[in-house]
């Protein structure tokens, strides 16, 4: 077999851009050739096309809940549809956009070849996965177009088992199916990582985007069949009258949300740590230089999935769980901050001395660090259970999670589309545009969630339509600023569509980065790589010089619309 | 024959060994996963057990423990069976593969048939939990304690809620294996394994085991349960 050596300055070999020659979208052509695809990088592009429209539903809902809350009376829909409101945005968002997001799109894409392999281990069960996430947002859909849910997305019992109304059973049994396509994405990412990885690829050189990968899947193997189990309890609960959680036949509804936040909480890890592996791409890409502290990101994401099992208690402070029990899991809170710290921290000193640039994917980076340490700092405020119970169900929480999951997992997963499109597509965006977008993202996210900080310190309570006056101003800011943050992200849309079409051609590494990917040509082939690949040096292997400019050799693209 | 010209080879591994490796790994994680899944249910087990022993011990009382323990040793020998299935697959012998697996398919037949036999007096003794659910089946009256009592016979619908639906999670493992068993004597009977290759027949196996062993947590934790002092 022959072999070909990746050298440090692998632009010399890079093979340039291949829509006009055999690549993985024109290997095969007509709608079978994409349904029926085992190609792990079609299988992606299933993902992100089917992800994004449930984004744009989730986000309809939540255009929903914010026009209600312009006015303190509720005026545009009535309480039950509000609650239905809500329950479907977090549903929606949660289950079927944020926690697919950049596992299955852009680690479905790029883990084989960061690795050097042809395809994940198992290439029918990754198209299996998306059938599967089909079928359950299909079950969700029928459960929204017969009147939807209004559980809140955390289904608590007894509410859910014998009060509510709606649709429990269909979508409880979406959110099942959808779990198992999130468990085998990370099965086949975790056999992938272990045995599939190119000769001299050990652990320690892996890109960190594998690393972050490698322990999400671990949650998604451990935690995801937890809640699957759960609201398939509460679904036969509903169904066939069983007494698993009634509280009338002694049964205990405090077992449901230890159950629930069992995997629940580890979940926003799920969401959360493949934008941290996106970071650290982005941040060394645009640095043009090595990771700090390379082992202390990798073993700091494994350090979050096995500390972020055991924190889940901090969600019931209030629901009646015995005191000491809330001690331990404050205690053990707080100590998840010491991983993500390490991270923010390491990124932040990989920036010092580097030669910084700001291309957009590099804007939605710097906004991602400035964004989760907010959010992350606020978590701390609430892991602490004094002043938990003071803010407990308000909107303080919910400004803190959006931090989170907003301002942390979707400004990587923005970040890391602009940083792989021309890998995906072969395309290049106009990044004029993509900054105006960046920039508005940011400014539309800020005014949005930064007032909800301070009308839930105030004491606005969440799930609510209606409110005192003295709230309405903070109110009406969030609801401009998600109107700006709606238009923002619309126009990733467009110029991304466009780009598809008339862009500029993109080359094998337009931005000089450093990792197997850009190696190969823009779109790839369907297998990736014409011989084996063989890793001989570490990941992020930047010429080190301290040099303030960038490498003459790799000029950034600067593709204007 | 080199083994990247086997004809179970998938092009996207390096050799026929790794790709060995990657199913029998993909199965550990699997299993992993399973246990997780059934751990929802044990740990309510758990928690209600001790919030309600008394319930738990009148609960398992009705339960048919002849039947249980039979059923016990039919799923062990399924087990053995499976193992020897596999075993002649190493060895490539065809005939005896397919005699193993099929041994297999009626023993977890027998199972399951007596599953429904057992099912079936729940519901003529009115233990199914819901409307009909009749606790005065349960003789609970040597509880002493009233107040004690009345909270028993509710929770008892508990236990029987938790033995359906564990006994019930189980059935389905068993119910989906046999159709994959049976599909993998099929290609066993047209001569698709041999020393080289037979990963489909190991990895099929040990699903089997691990339903097993499940079993054998789920007879002693629902069955065999002693008065509480």
């Amino acid at each position: 077999m022959q072999t070909e050596v990746v050298t440090t300055n692998s632009e010399d070999a890079a093979p340039g851009n291949g829509l006009d020659r055999e690549n993985y979208i024109n290997a095969k052509h007509g709608i079978w050739s994409w349904l029926l695809t085992t190609d792990h990088k079609r299988i992606a592009i299933l993902y992100l096309i089917t992800i994004t429209l449930m984004f744009f539903l989730g986000g309809a809902f939540a255009a929903g809940v914010r026009l209600e809350l312009m006015t303190p009376k509720g005026d545009l829909v009535d309480s039950d549809a509000y609650n239905k409101l809500f329950t479907m945005h977090g549903i929606v968002m949660v289950f079927f956009f944020l926690i697919p997001s950049i596992p299955a799109v852009l680690g479905n894409f790029l883990i084989p070849i960061m690795i050097g392999a042809k395809d994940l281990a198992f290439p029918k069960i990754n198209l299996l996965s998306w059938y599967i996430y089909m079928a359950g947002a299909a079950f969700f859909m029928v459960a929204t177009l017969f009147g939807g849910v209004e559980t809140g997305w955390t289904f608590y019992t007894p509410y859910s088992t014998a009060f509510s109304h709606t649709n429990v059973i269909l979508a409880a049994v979406g959110i099942f199916i959808s779990g198992f396509s999130s468990i085998l994405t990370g099965l086949n990412f975790i056999v992938t990582i272990h045995k599939m990885r190119a000769p001299g690829l050990t652990w320690f050189r892996m890109p960190l985007f594998v690393w972050a990968h490698y322990a999400t899947s671990l949650i998604q193997i451990l935690g995801t069949p937890v809640v699957a189990v759960t609201i398939l309890m509460v679904a036969v609960e509903r169904l066939l009258k069983l007494g698993l959680f009634d509280p009338a036949l002694g049964g205990d509804p405090i077992l449901f949300q230890h159950l629930f936040w069992f995997y629940s909480h580890p979940a926003v890890y799920i969401m959360i740590l493949p934008g941290m592996g996106v970071m650290s791409e982005l941040i060394t890409a645009f640095t043009r230089k090595r990771v700090f502290g390379y082992e202390f990101i990798a073993i700091s994401s494994l350090a979050i999935a096995v500390v972020g099992f055991l924190v889940w208690g901090h969600h019931m402070f209030v629901s009646g769980q015995s005191t000491y029990a809330g001690m331990v899991f404050s205690a053990l809170s707080f100590l998840v901050a010491i991983p993500s710290a390490v991270k923010v921290f390491n990124w932040s000193a990989t920036l010092y001395k580097g030669s910084v640039s700001w291309e957009s994917p590099m804007m939605y980076a710097i906004g991602f660090i400035g964004l989760f340490t907010i959010g992350g700092l606020t978590g701390l405020f609430l892991a602490a259970m004094g002043l938990d119970i003071h803010m407990h169900d308000t909107y303080f929480v919910v400004a803190h999670f959006h931090y989170i999951m907003v301002g942390g997992a979707i400004f990587a997963y923005l970040g890391g589309i602009h940083f792989w499109w021309p890998k995906i597509t072969g395309r290049m965006y106009p990044e004029y545009w993509a900054r105006v977008a960046a920039v508005l993202v940011f400014a539309g996210f800020n005014l949005t969630f930064f007032p909800q900080f301070v009308v839930g310190y105030l004491g606005m309570p969440r799930r609510y339509h209606a409110y005192p006056d003295e709230f309405q101003v903070l109110n009406v800011m969030s609801t401009a600023g998600a109107s700006l943050l709606g238009i923002a992200y619309l126009i990733p849309m467009l110029y991304l569509t466009w780009s598809l079409f008339a862009g500029k051609k993109a080359p094998a590494n337009p931005w000089g980065a450093k990792g197997l990917e850009w190696t190969i040509q823009s779109p790839p082939t369907t297998f990736n790589f014409e011989h084996q690949p063989v890793v001989t040096e570490e990941a992020y292997a930047y010429a080190e010089g301290h040099d303030t400019t960038h490498d003459p050799a790799a000029p950034p693209a600067q593709a204007h619309a | 024959m080199s083994s990247t010209h086997h004809p179970a080879f998938v092009h996207h591994f390096e050799n026929l060994g790794e790709q060995k490796e990657a199913a029998t790994f993909g199965m550990w994680v699997f299993i992993a996963q399973e246990i997780l899944f059934f751990g929802g249910l044990f740990g309510a087990y758990a928690v209600y057990r001790n919030l309600h022993p008394d319930a738990f011990y009148y609960g398992s009382h009705h339960l048919n423990i002849p039947l249980g323990a039979f059923n016990t040793a039919v799923l062990i020998c399924s087990s053995l069976t499976m193992a020897l299935g596999v075993h002649a697959a190493a060895l490539g012998k065809r005939t005896q593969i397919v005699g193993w697996l099929l041994a297999t398919v009626f023993l977890g037949s027998v199972f399951l048939g007596i599953k429904v036999v057992e099912y079936k007096e729940k519901f003529d003794h009115h233990l199914v939990p819901g409307t009909s659910f009749d606790a005065s089946q349960l003789h609970m009256e040597s509880i002493e304690d009233p107040a004690l009592l009345a909270k028993s016979q509710k929770a008892a619908q508990i236990y029987y809620s938790l033995y359906f639906a564990m006994t019930g999670l189980h059935a389905l493992h068993m119910i989906i294996g046999i159709p994959i068993i049976l599909w993998i004597a099929a290609r066993a009977w047209l001569g698709q394994f041999g020393p080289e290759y037979h990963s489909p027949v190991e990895i099929t196996g040990l699903y089997w085991h691990f339903v097993d062993i499940v079993w054998i947590f789920l007879f002693p934790l629902l069955y065999l349960i002693p008065k509480p002092h």
